[in-house]
């Protein structure tokens, strides 16, 4: 799926801040001041002050000069950090990938959330008009890429949503500025006259790593979505990890499995609770000598059942040479999906009875040749044939109702079932002969109708009257005739399995 | 002294047999499978467990024919206790039809496998699970050495395998206790009622591993096999073709 990134700069985050506990500064022109190299600076200006041309970086000096009026406050360290986490949890409702972008922004990674709200239009939409309306004014733009985001949430001036593969024609007129690069660089990209990030971007890579670097090309890369931006996220995605360290260094085999096994539970205790299964899991065991071992297995169906887990390890265990001796086992499940819940009793052993063996073979069968190879089958309450049996859940369901005995059902299938030719005494009685792959069959003994309704609330179709014969050499067939005789059209016929 | 000749002679016999790799069943551990006449002709008079029984057949008839007298095997080897596994290509075999032959198709892992090279290598696996009472592999073709290795298998864990091959390139190219073929035969209408009757089968056991060949027709009714003796149907075919 491709990535879709948002970003969200506050142009005034702090000043907003600011109106919003004095609501009485809204209109007026304000400053935060920090002191910097012995004299004041200022650190954020309102709306009202921007207006005044009075930008952060200036001296408040001469802010003042060009304003004498000015409200000054003193700058709060940390403020925008506090202001944009709290307001990053907040924006969790709408994803949750949130990261911050100091010092006024926010980036989310939206990837697969926007469909919620109805769009990636209304989405943004909702998040920018909810921003603005606690107060804060926010600028969005959504891309396939972070530092594009970026960019044109600071200096876009065509639409916010940029489809997938358009980036380029959209961010070639922004300034290079766009590029997040440092202020020395920019100067030099403006003294040669490279004020756009077309520009740049027309020019011979060798070149302008010569010139300006790695981090310009890497800039370049991130913002044309060719390489993803590294990102903190504000809550960290929780690593399916589990450590055991050891007390006395482990150097038997027992001691090896039964660290493995602890792992193993707290692992999958949390897998099932997040109704997720492992796909590929690494035990790493840390030696007193320095040296790290290791062994990994994979599954072919995201597995939470430590039973099942610990025998694929345990076939691996002999390779791992302890040394010394173990002190620190770690347990990484690299490879985690999404569980469905039935298979889980497949792997617990039913109670009495130790198919351990029996489980083990399933998984043996089931790890190579793929899930659902090994079934067992429950009676299902249709008449119709196809359906009259479900595979069960696990090893250990039990039938909830009998398997039907009083009609005969042939131990061979076709599927489907073959057309034949049949010629047959109108309305009920059986065949008197039928011709399947240009073979004659001619019927000896016959038992049937037996008709079996089509299951309207399942599927249309027709009816279906069966006779189960025997020609005269012995050989037994399952016949039926689809549907009533119409005057009209020929009645069809079919065979649909062979008699024991 | 005729009969302490013949008495020698069944004692080396049964002394031989044990050297040939045939085990004996232990006291108790003997399974009737209810083959009646069939069995005499297994050595020591037993059905033999813990080898592999290779069924031929020829068409779908005698195929579906082979999977009702294989699924009564498997059934009565069952009631000791322990699953089966049943493996052919997938949709092979119709599970609610196996429970007319005693077996409860709930009771039976079905695996389904399309390769054949896959087929040969999970029926190894599974003639090698102990806890398994019998294990049906649908395969059309296998090497002499392939069925070595099914069979050194069996030797180890004592599991009862059997072959079902459908037209098979080649008849005798496998390592067996037995080869069997089971055709239907026409079947006697239940006196008194219309339609057809129980099954019958004519079983012919082309190969027996220090046993001896033979045919026989069965009938499977009421859950067990009963002899049909020939001669009866031919009087009472007569009977009716004359009143």
């Amino acid at each position: 799926m491709a990535k879709r990134f948002l970003t969200i700069w506050f142009r005034h985050l702090t000043t907003d801040w600011l109106t919003l506990r004095q609501p009485s500064l809204a209109k007026l022109p304000f400053v935060t001041a920090a002191p910097d190299h012995g004299r004041m600076v200022v650190a954020a200006s309102s709306p009202a002050a921007q207006a005044e041309n009075i930008h952060p970086g200036m001296a408040l000096a001469d802010a003042r000069a060009l304003l004498p009026g000015l409200r000054v406050f003193d700058e709060q360290a940390d403020l925008g950090v506090k202001l944009l986490t709290a307001l990053g949890h907040w924006c969790i409702r709408f994803s949750p990938g949130v990261a911050l972008d100091l010092p006024d922004g926010l980036t989310l990674d939206v990837t697969g959330c926007a469909h919620l709200w109805g769009g990636e239009g209304p989405y943004l939409k909702e998040i920018l008009q909810r921003l603005r309306g606690s107060g804060y004014q926010a600028r969005g733009a959504l891309t396939e890429s972070s530092a594009a985001s970026w960019a044109l949430a600071h200096f876009g001036t065509t639409s916010p949503l940029v489809e997938p593969g358009n980036l380029a024609s959209v961010l070639y007129p922004l300034p290079v500025a766009a590029l997040r690069l440092p202020a020395a660089t920019l100067e030099r990209l403006r003294t040669l006259g490279l004020y756009q990030v077309g520009q740049v971007a027309g020019l011979p890579r060798a070149a302008l790593r010569r010139r300006f670097g790695q981090e310009l090309l890497l800039r370049m890369d991130q913002v044309l979505g060719r390489e993803e931006e590294r990102l903190e996220w504000l809550i960290p995605p929780e690593a399916y990890q589990e450590r055991l360290p050891c007390l006395e260094p482990i150097v038997t085999g027992t001691g090896i499995e039964i660290a493995l096994r602890r792992l193993l539970e707290a692992i999958c205790a949390r897998l099932q609770r997040e109704g997720k299964g492992l796909r590929k899991a690494v035990l790493k065991c840390y030696r007193v000598d320095h040296i790290v071992k290791e062994i990994g297995i994979g599954t072919t169906h995201p597995s939470h059942q430590v039973e099942h887990l610990f025998r694929l390890f345990e076939e691996k265990i002999p390779t791992l040479e302890p040394g010394l001796g173990i002190e620190l086992f770690t347990l990484d499940a690299s490879g985690v999906e999404e569980a469905p819940p039935l298979q889980e009793s497949l792997w617990n052993p039913p109670p009495g009875t130790d198919d351990r063996e029996l489980a083990q073979l399933v998984d043996r069968l089931e790890s190579k040749l793929g899930a659902g190879t090994v079934r067992r089958y429950l009676p299902a309450e249709h008449h119709w044939p196809e359906r009259s049996f479900q595979p069960a859940a696990s090893l250990r369901d039990q039938p909830s109702l009998p398997w039907p005995q009083n009609r005969p059902r042939p131990p061979r299938l076709l599927t489907p079932p073959r057309p034949i030719e049949v010629t047959a005494p109108v309305p009920d009685y059986p065949p008197m002969l039928f011709r399947y792959q240009n073979v004659l069959h001619k019927i000896r003994l016959a038992d049937g109708p037996e008709r079996v309704e089509t299951e309207w609330w399942i599927e249309e179709g027709e009816h279906r009257d069966y006779y189960n014969v025997e020609d005269e050499q012995g050989k037994r067939y399952w016949l039926f005739r689809a549907g009533h005789y119409a005057g009209d059209k020929p009645a069809t016929w079919f065979l649909h399995g062979f008699f024991e | 002294m005729a009969s302490t000749k013949q008495d020698l002679l069944r004692q080396l016999q049964r002394d031989i047999l044990p050297l040939q790799g045939l085990r004996s069943p232990a006291r108790g551990d003997r399974i009737e499978v209810g083959l009646g006449p069939v069995e005499a002709a297994f050595p020591n008079g037993t059905f033999p467990t813990g080898g592999i029984h290779d069924f031929i057949s020829m068409g779908p008839e005698q195929d579906a024919a082979s999977v009702g007298f294989i699924a009564a095997l498997i059934g009565k080897l069952m009631e000791r206790g322990g699953p089966c596994v049943w493996m052919g290509a997938p949709g092979a075999v119709f599970p609610p039809a196996l429970i007319r032959f005693g077996l409860p198709p709930d009771k039976v892992l079905f695996a389904s496998i399309r390769r054949e090279k896959d087929q040969l290598w999970a029926l190894e696996e599974a003639l090698k699970c102990e806890k398994l009472s019998a294990v049906l592999g649908e395969i059309r073709d296998l090497s002499f050495t392939d069925s070595r290795r099914l069979q050194l298998a069996v030797e180890k864990s004592r599991v009862t395998g059997f072959l079902l091959r459908t037209n098979p390139r080649q008849e005798a190219s496998v390592a067996c206790l037995a080869r069997w073929r089971i055709t239907p035969l026409p079947t006697e209408a239940r006196r008194g009622k219309p339609g057809r009757g129980f099954p019958r089968w004519k079983v012919e056991l082309l190969k027996v591993r220090n046993g001896l060949p033979g045919a026989w027709q069965l009938e499977w009714s009421h859950g067990k096999f009963s002899e049909v003796l020939t001669e009866v149907i031919t009087q009472e075919q007569l009977q009716r073709k004359t009143g």
